[in-house]
C-alpha cells in the first residue's frame, strides 16, 4: 500500500515538468493563437468573432501561394536530405568500423554547435558576388567576371539541407544500427543483386527511421525563418516571414495568428498525407520501440 | 554552530535583497547605437544607484513589444515621432510626459514643436525629440555619378547594381519622385490607395533592376563597400559611416527632398522608473554626451548647434551631403493615421511576391 503510494508520487513528480511544459508552453499558446485568429477587427479596440481572417487568406493569392511554395520547397528539401543523409547514415551504421563510428557521428554534429545565424552568414561569405567561391572560380579562369550565387531559391534549398540533414541522419543511423548483417548475407546468398537487397531488405527495415527523419526535417524546414530570409533573394517568400510581417510590421495579430494556425494545420496535413501514401502510420514508425 | 551559520546566511540574504531593492534599474528600449557603452558607463558613474539595461530594437518591434505587455517591461522607449499618436490611441502603451522634468530649453525649437504637435493627445505631450536624420540615397560617385532621384534606382544603366529596403520609406520616396504627395493623401484612404497602386506597379517593374533588398545597416554596408551595389536607398547615418571608410560613397538627398525622421523619448505606460528615465533624457542632451552619441548613431542630436557637436568625420560627411537648399527641402514624416499601414503592407507584399 505504502509502496504503491510512493510509486504514484514519483510518477507524478517525474511527469510534472513534462506536463507543465506541454500545457504552459505548447497548449495554452496554441489556444491563444486560435482564439486570436477568430477575432475580426472592425476598428480600434472593436472586435467581433468570425472567420473573416481565414476568408481573407483564401481570397489573397499571395498568401496561399506563399504557403504552397513553402510546402513544396520543404518537401524538396526533405527528399534531398534523405538522398544526402541515407548513404552517410548507412556508412556510419554498417560500413565504418566500431571505433571510427563515434568520431564520424561527432563530425556530423559539429555544425550544430554553431548557431543558425552564424552558419547562414558562412554561406553568405562563400557565395556572394565578391565571395570566396566566385573569387576562386575567377582565379582558376573558369569564369570571366564575378558571378552571383546568393539570393536565389537554389541557395535557399542548399542552406536548408545543410541545416536539417543531421535530423535525417540520426534516426536513420539508429534504425540501421539495429539491422542484423545476416539479413543482408541471406539476401545475397539467395541470389539477390545489390539493388534488390537494398530495395527488398534495407529500405523496408529502415522505413521507421526514414519516416521519422522525413517528418522531423519537413517540420523544421517549413517552420524555419533565418535561412530563407538571409539566403533568399528579392523574389523569395517564406510563410514564416509572412507571419512575422503580420505580427510585427503590420500590427495585425489577428492575421498573424490565422497564418500560424494554417501553417500548423497544413504541415500536419502534409505529414498525414505522406504517411498514407507510403502506407505507414505513426505507431509503426516514430513510436516504434 | 549550525544555528550561527543559518543566521549568517539569512542576514547575508537580507543584505543582498536589501541593496537590490535600493538600486533602481532603467530599462531602455532603443535603437542600435543609441546607448553606447561609454555613455552608459558615465551615466552609471553619475547616478551610482541606477543600473541601465539596454534592449536594441526598431520601430515596429518596439511597438509590438510594448503592445504585448500593454506598456510594461521597459522604462524608456525611443520610437520615431510618427509612430506614437496612432499606437497610443489604439493600444495605450505610453504615458504622458512631465515636461517640467525635462530641460527642453536645449532642444531645437523647430524639432521640439514638430514632435509636440505630432504627439499631443488631449492636451498631454507624449514625446520629446532625441536624434533626427533622414532617409535618402547613397551612391558611389565614381560608378554612379548621376543618382539624384528615387527613381534613378530603376535606371537600366545600373541594372543589378542598386538596392533598397522593402519598407514604407521607399513607397513614399517613389511616390514623391512620381510627382505625388503621399502625405497630403493621408486623410483620404481611397486616394492613398490609388497612389500606392501606381507606386507598386512602378516598383514591380523596377524589380529586375534591383540586386537584392537590404534588411539592415550592416547588410547594406557590405553591399556598398564590396562594390556589389553602386546606389541604394539608405539612412543618412549609414551613408555617413561609409563615407568615413570610402570618401567616394556619399549621401545624396533626392531632388524631391530627403525624408526626415525624429527619434523621440517616450515613457511606456507601465514604466517603473520615471525619475531615472528623466535623468537619462537630460543626461544624454548634454553637449559632451551628444558628441559621443552622434559618433555612435551617425545621426544628429535634436539640440541647438548639433552640427557643431558632431565628431569631425561625421561633420565632413554631413557637409558633403547637405547644402542649405537640401535642408530646406526636407520632408518630415507625418503621423500615420489608421488604415495607411494596411494599404502599404499589401503593396509591399505584392512587390515582394511579384517575380521579375
Amino acid at each position: 500500500m505504502l509502496r504503491n503510494d510512493a510509486t504514484k508520487l514519483s510518477l507524478i513528480l517525474l511527469m510534472t515538468p513534462f506536463i507543465l511544459w506541454i500545457v504552459l508552453l505548447i497548449i495554452l499558446p496554441q489556444l491563444g493563437i486560435g482564439y486570436l485568429s477568430l477575432r475580426e477587427k472592425l476598428g480600434p479596440n472593436d472586435y467581433k468573432f468570425g472567420f473573416a481572417n481565414y476568408v481573407d487568406f483564401l481570397q489573397e493569392p499571395i498568401y496561399w501561394n506563399t504557403l504552397l511554395r513553402t510546402a513544396w520547397m520543404s518537401i524538396l528539401v526533405t527528399i534531398l536530405s534523405l538522398f544526402v543523409g541515407f548513404p552517410i547514415a548507412y556508412y556510419i551504421a554498417k560500413i565504418a568500423r566500431r571505433r571510427s563510428r563515434a568520431a564520424l557521428f561527432l563530425l556530423c554534429l559539429i555544425p550544430l554547435w554553431v548557431s543558425d545565424l552564424v552558419r547562414a552568414f558562412g554561406w553568405i561569405v562563400l557565395l556572394r558576388e565578391t565571395g570566396i567561391i566566385s573569387g576562386a572560380l575567377q582565379s582558376v579562369g573558369l569564369i570571366e567576371g564575378p558571378v552571383e550565387l546568393l539570393y536565389n531559391d537554389v541557395t535557399v534549398v542548399i542552406g536548408l539541407i545543410y541545416t536539417v540533414v543531421l535530423f535525417m541522419i540520426v534516426p536513420l543511423v539508429s534504425t540501421l544500427d539495429g539491422m542484423d548483417n545476416s539479413l543482408l548475407e541471406a539476401g545475397y546468398n539467395l541470389g539477390g543483386s545489390r539493388f534488390t537487397v537494398f530495395r527488398m531488405i534495407v529500405v523496408p527495415y529502415a522505413m521507421p527511421g526514414i519516416v521519422a527523419g522525413c517528418i522531423i526535417t519537413f517540420m523544421l524546414t517549413a517552420g524555419s525563418y533565418l535561412t530563407p530570409i538571409l539566403l533568399g533573394g528579392k523574389n523569395s517568400m517564406w510563410f514564416t516571414e509572412q507571419i512575422y510581417d503580420q505580427f510585427i510590421t503590420r500590427y495585425n495579430w489577428e492575421a498573424g495568428s490565422t497564418f500560424g494556425v494554417l501553417l500548423l494545420v497544413f504541415t500536419s496535413f502534409v505529414v498525414w498525407l505522406g504517411l498514407r501514401l507510403t502506407g505507414q502510420n505513426l505507431a509503426s514508425t516514430v513510436a516504434k520501440d | 554552530m549550525n544555528k550561527m551559520k543559518l543566521l549568517a546566511t539569512v542576514s547575508a540574504l537580507v543584505a543582498i535583497t536589501g541593496t537590490a531593492s535600493q538600486a533602481e534599474t532603467l530599462r531602455l528600449l532603443t535603437w542600435g547605437g543609441y546607448a553606447p557603452d561609454e555613455v552608459v558607463r558615465l551615466f552609471e558613474e553619475k547616478y551610482p544607484d541606477i543600473d541601465v539595461e539596454v534592449t536594441f530594437s526598431n520601430n515596429e518591434e518596439m511597438i509590438a513589444k510594448l503592445r504585448a505587455t500593454r506598456g510594461a517591461g521597459f522604462d524608456l522607449a525611443q520610437p520615431s515621432h510618427d509612430r506614437i499618436y496612432a499606437a497610443q490611441l489604439e493600444y495605450g502603451i505610453y504615458k504622458p510626459l512631465d515636461l517640467s522634468q525635462i530641460d527642453t530649453s536645449v532642444m531645437q525649437d523647430g524639432l521640439l514643436k514638430s514632435v509636440k504637435d505630432n504627439t499631443t493627445i488631449d492636451g498631454e505631450v507624449y514625446a520629446v525629440p532625441h536624434q533626427w536624420g533622414t532617409s535618402g540615397l547613397m551612391a558611389d560617385i565614381t560608378k554612379a555619378p548621376d543618382i539624384n532621384s528615387w527613381d534613378d534606382l530603376c535606371d537600366p544603366e545600373y541594372k543589378g547594381r542598386t538596392s533598397m529596403r522593402l519598407r514604407r520609406t521607399i513607397l513614399l520616396g517613389m511616390a514623391f519622385s512620381m510627382g505625388k504627395d503621399p502625405f497630403a493623401a493621408y486623410g483620404d484612404l481611397a486616394e492613398y490607395q490609388k497612389i500606392m497602386d501606381e507606386v507598386t506597379e512602378k516598383l514591380i517593374a523596377c524589380k529586375g533592376n534591383i540586386k537584392t533588398y537590404w534588411s539592415g545597416g550592416d547588410d547594406l554596408s557590405n553591399l556598398m563597400l564590396s562594390g556589389e551595389v553602386v546606389a541604394s536607398e539608405t539612412w543618412d547615418s549609414t551613408a555617413y559611416k561609409l563615407y568615413g571608410e570610402d570618401a567616394n560613397i556619399v549621401f545624396v538627398p533626392p531632388e524631391t527632398g530627403a525624408l526626415a525622421w525624429i527619434d523621440t523619448f517616450a515613457i511606456p505606460a507601465k514604466g517603473e522608473a520615471d525619475d531615472a528615465a528623466y535623468k537619462w533624457i537630460n543626461f544624454v542632451l548634454q553637449p559632451e554626451i551628444v558628441t559621443m552619441m552622434s559618433a555612435s548613431t551617425g545621426a544628429l542630436a535634436s539640440v541647438k548647434g548639433s552640427i557643431d557637436l558632431l565628431p569631425d568625420d561625421k561633420k565632413a560627411a554631413v557637409k558633403a551631403a547637405f547644402d542649405d537648399a537640401a535642408i530646406e527641402n526636407l520632408k518630415f514624416f507625418v503621423n500615420i493615421p489608421a488604415g495607411i499601414e494596411d494599404i502599404e503592407g499589401k503593396s509591399l507584399e505584392r512587390i515582394k511576391a511579384a517575380s521579375q
